[in-house]
């Protein structure tokens, strides 16, 4: 089993400059997508990407070359309409050719508003409706843990995205079983689709809510690539308990129009915010 | 009066003859170990028996999780809760995302009986036949429960069994093989054809009975698949008889009767009659009563086969 880069074993701070070069050029390509698109999630897109860069190019067992090897880590995109950070960081990381962003959305492209797991590679099921990829992955984790395989599940959700109810009847299920293989990741950038999650229905004590259904919690500034790193090194945060890693963040990240702006979820920018957006992200990684 | 079966014995055999034999049969429950007997599954195998409490979508996303982690998951719950509740885990997780999942309704049409139309099942064929990349099928026997439990075992892909808790006899001979997407002819006729699946296929035969004793022959099709449906069965039989009555333990809306319609009106329109519960939520009474109070009967069936025919009320005036 190789890991989809070499950068894994690299000494951390270059590891850590290499992702946060990544996670610029992984959003600059975004970008461009929904905007050639004329659809899609940017703000969501933007606050989840440093977790998938981090994910796909430091943590995850996965082999590009080999996306269906029964012992791969398993990641869950349960956030389903930030497929553009998906499908971008998919194809940066060697799953799907970079030509296939091309076409996003476009008609008979493999690469649908919500990722199809029949028809792209690394995709391990599909999302769209939100409160999904976790049952699934406790799934996933049950059936690594009964076969005794080492492989690892790690989910992200939104953080509206846990106002669903099967989430939490499948946090009861994880905490009941101590699967600690399983490791939720909660894209915490306070906004949904319409508002703010503390003004629609909040979440908090949200730690404490994981702490009491038997989780290990931990959080993190969910764009610094040393402090995931560091995280996700730890795992299992306790021997015997699902882990969940609560990544601080912002929608819109890395665009300082678009960033914390609820009106961002889907909103595609115009021929002239594209080049404002593109410009900040180059003098950042420049 | 021959023996009577409880298909989800068939079920509950099969399933452990499986697990013994496949290390990767798993089965997924919403506390239902008892109402769907697989008790012995888990004396046998505890590790593979998945009781995810009373969760259905977490019970149909976790089966699909299991799947992705190389097991044959079986889900075995009530169907009202199993469809009705997880029915987007079942399009998305599932059928969508062409998970090897087995999905198994226990106690499917109105096996509760005075349970109430909240636990009666009877609009399951319509929602599972209406998604994509799902196999749909309900035995009618022991023999042919079994059959369908190992071809969907053995088969790679999504699949939804009714089964219901209803004592049936078997109605097929020990040499009989299921095929999915196969109607099995279980008495040949040239007059009308009788299409039922799932308990109401004793009913079609004993009508077929009735029938032939005033002097009308009636074919008897179990359309066990309900998706595919078989469509060369069902134009032969409107080609080569005079019309075709279907009777199913659901609503008249969107089950068999409408799959069969929509084969017969496109390519060999004939005179037709779909029963079933007519479009209302089921008094209270036992499953049988209720049967009886839907003309679910084998009398019942018979009448619609001769209005079929033109010998008894005139046509055309049901919903």
């Amino acid at each position: 089993m190789t890991t989809t880069t070499t950068q894994r074993d690299a000494p951390r701070p270059e590891l850590v400059a290499r992702l946060r070069q990544l996670a610029n050029e992984v959003r600059q390509r975004d970008l461009k997508m929904v905007h050639a698109a004329g659809a899609g999630h940017i703000g969501g897109d933007l606050s989840a990407i440093d977790v998938l860069v981090t994910l796909y190019f430091g943590v995850l067992q996965v082999d590009p070359a080999r996306p269906d090897d029964p012992c791969r880590d398993r990641f869950v995109m349960s956030k389903g309409h930030c497929s553009g950070a998906l499908y971008t960081t998919l194809a940066f990381a060697g799953f799907i050719p970079r030509g296939w962003l091309d076409r996003y959305m476009a008609p008979l492209s493999p690469l649908n508003g919500h990722p199809d797991r029949t028809k792209v590679p690394g995709v391990e099921t599909n999302t769209g409706p939100l409160g999904h990829g976790l049952p699934f992955a406790v799934g996933t984790a049950i059936g690594a843990k009964l076969s005794g395989a080492s492989w690892r599940t790690f989910v992200l959700t939104g953080d509206g995205e846990l106002q669903e109810g099967s989430n939490w009847e499948a946090a009861m299920n994880a905490g009941h079983r101590g699967l600690d293989n399983l490791t939720l990741i909660i894209d915490r950038n306070r906004l949904q689709q319409g508002d703010a999650v503390a003004n629609t229905v909040d979440l908090e004590p949200l730690a404490d809510k994981w702490r009491a259904f038997g989780w290990a919690v931990r959080e993190v500034d969910g764009h610094d690539h040393e402090a995931l790193l560091e995280a996700f090194g730890q795992l299992p945060f306790e021997a015997g308990r699902p882990n969940c890693l609560i990544v601080h963040t912002h929608k819109g990240k890395g665009v300082s129009f678009m960033q914390d702006q609820a009106g961002w979820h889907h909103r595609v920018p115009t021929d002239e915010e594209l080049e404002r957006a593109l410009a900040e992200l180059q003098e950042v990684a420049s | 009066m021959s023996a009577l079966f409880d298909c989800r014995d068939a079920f509950a055999q099969t399933l452990e003859s499986l697990g013994a034999d496949d290390e990767r049969v798993v089965v997924v429950v919403n506390d239902s170990v008892g109402s769907s007997k697989v008790g012995g599954f888990k004396k046998r195998f505890p590790d593979r028996l998945v009781n995810v409490g009373i969760a259905e979508q977490t019970m149909v996303g976790v089966a699909a999780g299991l799947a992705n982690a190389g097991m044959v998951p079986f889900v075995a719950a009530a169907s009202c809760f199993l469809t009705g509740r997880a029915l987007e885990q079942i399009k998305a997780d599932v059928a969508y995302a062409d998970a090897n999942v087995k999905l198994v309704g226990i106690s499917s049409g109105m096996a509760y009986g005075a349970l109430g139309a909240t636990h009666h099942s009877i609009e399951d064929f319509a929602w599972t036949r209406a998604i994509a990349n799902l196999t749909v099928v309900a035995p009618a026997d022991p023999l042919e429960t079994e059959q369908a439990v190992r071809i969907a075992h053995a088969t790679r892909g999504p699949f939804f069994l009714r089964l219901s808790r209803m004592g049936v006899p078997a109605v097929h001979a020990a040499d009989y093989r299921f095929e999915v997407g196969k109607a099995a002819v279980l008495r040949q006729g040239s007059d009308v054809t009788l299409v039922a699946n799932g308990v109401m296929v004793t009913r079609a035969l004993a009508a077929a009975e009735l029938l032939a004793g005033t002097g009308i022959d009636a074919r008897v099709l179990n359309m066990a698949t309900v998706r595919p449906i078989d469509r060369d069965a069902l134009i032969a039989a409107a080609q080569e008889t005079r019309g075709i009555v279907t009777a199913e333990e659901h609503t008249v809306y969107g089950g068999l009767g409408s799959a069969v319609a929509e084969v017969v009106c496109q390519h060999a329109p004939t005179r037709m009659r779909i029963l079933g519960v007519p479009g209302v939520f089921a008094p209270t009474g036992e499953t049988a009563w209720l049967l009886e109070h839907f003309g679910l009967t084998a009398e019942g069936i018979a009448e619609a086969a001769r209005e079929v025919l033109g010998a008894g009320a005139p046509a055309g005036g049901r919903p």
